[in-house]
């Protein structure tokens, strides 16, 4: 390697570094909390088979199962504001990150709701909890365990989602790296630069996931 | 204490449970015997509220419930006061022992979390479990899952079959307990199979058959004097099959 390529690869390791830092890991954390948050109340709806919800539950699912990730971002962004509705990038990027990866939860979770057995949900009525109660203490705890590994796999997945936010104008890592090329044309290692931060990310992700899953043992049954 | 009247349930259309009465007073030990298929689970699950029966009232003490039509609510409130042992021991999988015993107290009743584990405590002491406390259902042979299940003291016990799931040497310490209990006064409604325990444990005896309720009488009687022709055959067949397998 030359010395000037060095420079430009020493030099540009903190400008992609730094972006991730303080855009794609709060981008993502923030997106994939929200969508937790409508996963599992979606799936609860579905559990609960409320006459009404359901159908909107189903409904959802199928729309942004069926939708490219890309065009959902577009319709938040630039869509939404032809008709009065300006979010910042940013909020927007939440928005469709959260909203996208919801639905695709939402399933996961609701699988693992079904798998636990019947039985306790009887349990639960039986020690005098009322159906939310038992949700809530009884049949959640041991669906998410359930649920755990593939939902990991829903984050570290929506990690490498988010670099389509750039094209919503969001100055992540992928946007950086796009620009830093633009300067220097040297497109093989600087893709290659963001492509390694990347993949340094999902790796303490992954890493996070198997202490996650040594924790939740505890109660290890079949 | 426990006034069960004209109970009727049928599963598509065919009946399971025909008008079924039966009366337990405060510390009464109740064995309901019966063939299989009597429908002596449905009749628990009924009276439990965990399955909807078409006809019939049960009271608890001072609270009267018509049980078709039972609202959510009142049937929380009702089991609060009951406790269930079933054949298959279903603890809260994702809770410790002492957490399956207070739950019911901490979460249902809203008790502050140092009382409840206080009670707790003492509940897994009285049936042998103070050391497994912090074990979860998975860490438990079956005796001691049902035990665990035994452990609430609310004010009637339903057992379904609480031994039959049970290795033959684990079956010992549950009935144990269970005799404890009886000792103890405590009101119990137990479905069971074992009529040594039925004979010597119970002080009134239900026999059921298809879906009625054919024969009630004391224990003693009961096993010395059947009234009933059906009662009577039926007596004589468990105690053979009984025999064979010891
Ligand atoms: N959920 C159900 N759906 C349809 N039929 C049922 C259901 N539960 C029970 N039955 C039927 O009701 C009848 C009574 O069943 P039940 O389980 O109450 O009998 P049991 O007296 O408890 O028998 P065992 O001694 O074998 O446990 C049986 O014929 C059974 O097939
Ligand atoms: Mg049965």
């Amino acid at each position: 390697m030359t010395a000037r390529l060095w420079g430009i690869v020493t030099d540009s390791f903190w400008k992609i570094l730094a972006p991730g830092l303080v855009v794609t890991l709060p981008l993502t954390a923030l997106s994939f909390a929200l969508a937790m948050v409508i996963a599992v109340a979606v799936a609860l709806i579905q559990f609960a088979q409320l006459p009404l919800l359901r159908p909107a539950a189903r409904f959802y699912i199928w729309i942004i199962r069926g939708t490219p990730l890309l065009i959902q971002l577009f319709i938040i962004f630039y869509g939404l504001g032809q008709v009065g509705i300006l979010l910042p990038p940013f909020t927007a990027a939440v928005a469709a990150l959260a909203i996208n990866e919801g639905a695709y939860c939402a399933e996961t979770v609701r699988a693992a709701l079904e798998s636990v057995p019947a039985g306790q949900l009887e349990a639960g009525a039986c020690a005098g909890l009322t159906w939310l109660q038992t949700a809530r203490h009884i049949i959640l705890p041991q669906a998410m365990r359930t649920a755990f590994p593939s939902l990991s796999n829903s984050l570290i997945s929506m990690l490498k989602d988010t670099s389509l936010v750039a094209n919503i104008t969001v100055a992540e890592m992928f946007m950086a790296g796009q620009k830093i090329v633009s300067r220097t044309y040297e497109p093989l290692v600087i893709y290659l630069e963001v492509a390694l931060v990347y993949l340094l990310f999902s790796t303490v992700l992954t890493k996070l996931q198997r202490a996650g899953e040594r924790r939740l043992n505890v109660y290890d049954y079949r | 204490m426990l006034t069960v009247e004209q109970v009727e349930k049928s599963f598509r259309g065919t009946p399971v449970l025909r008008g079924v009465s039966l009366e337990v007073a405060r510390g009464d030990v109740v064995a309901i015997l019966g063939p299989s298929g009597a429908g002596k689970t449905t009749l628990l699950r009924c009276l439990a509220l965990l399955e909807r029966a078409e006809g019939g009232t049960l009271r608890l003490g001072d609270t009267l419930c018509h049980l078709p039509t039972a609202s959510g609510r009142e049937a929380v409130a009702l089991r609060r006061r009951m406790g269930f042992v079933f054949q298959s021991y279903d603890l809260f999988r994702n809770k410790t022992a002492l957490q399956n015993v207070t739950l019911g107290l901490t979460v249902a009743r809203r008790m502050p979390r140092a009382q409840a584990e206080e009670i707790g405590l003492a509940m897994l002491d009285k049936v042998g479990l103070l050391d497994r406390r912090d074990a979860y259902p998975s860490q438990l042979s079956g005796g001691q899952q049902q035990r665990v299940a035994i452990a609430p003291q609310p004010e009637i016990l339903y057992f379904d079959e609480p031994t039959s799931a049970l290795d033959p040497e684990l079956t010992g310490e549950v009935l144990g307990v269970m005799r404890r209990l009886a000792e103890e006064g405590r009101t119990m409604l137990v479905v069971t199979h074992e009529l040594g325990f039925a004979r010597n444990v119970a002080n009134r005896v239900v026999f059921m058959e298809e879906g009625r309720v054919v024969e009630e009488a004391p224990a003693q009687t009961f096993f010395s004097h059947p009234r009933e022709e059906r009662s009577r055959a039926f007596l004589q067949q468990t105690l053979e099959e009984q025999g064979k397998e010891s």
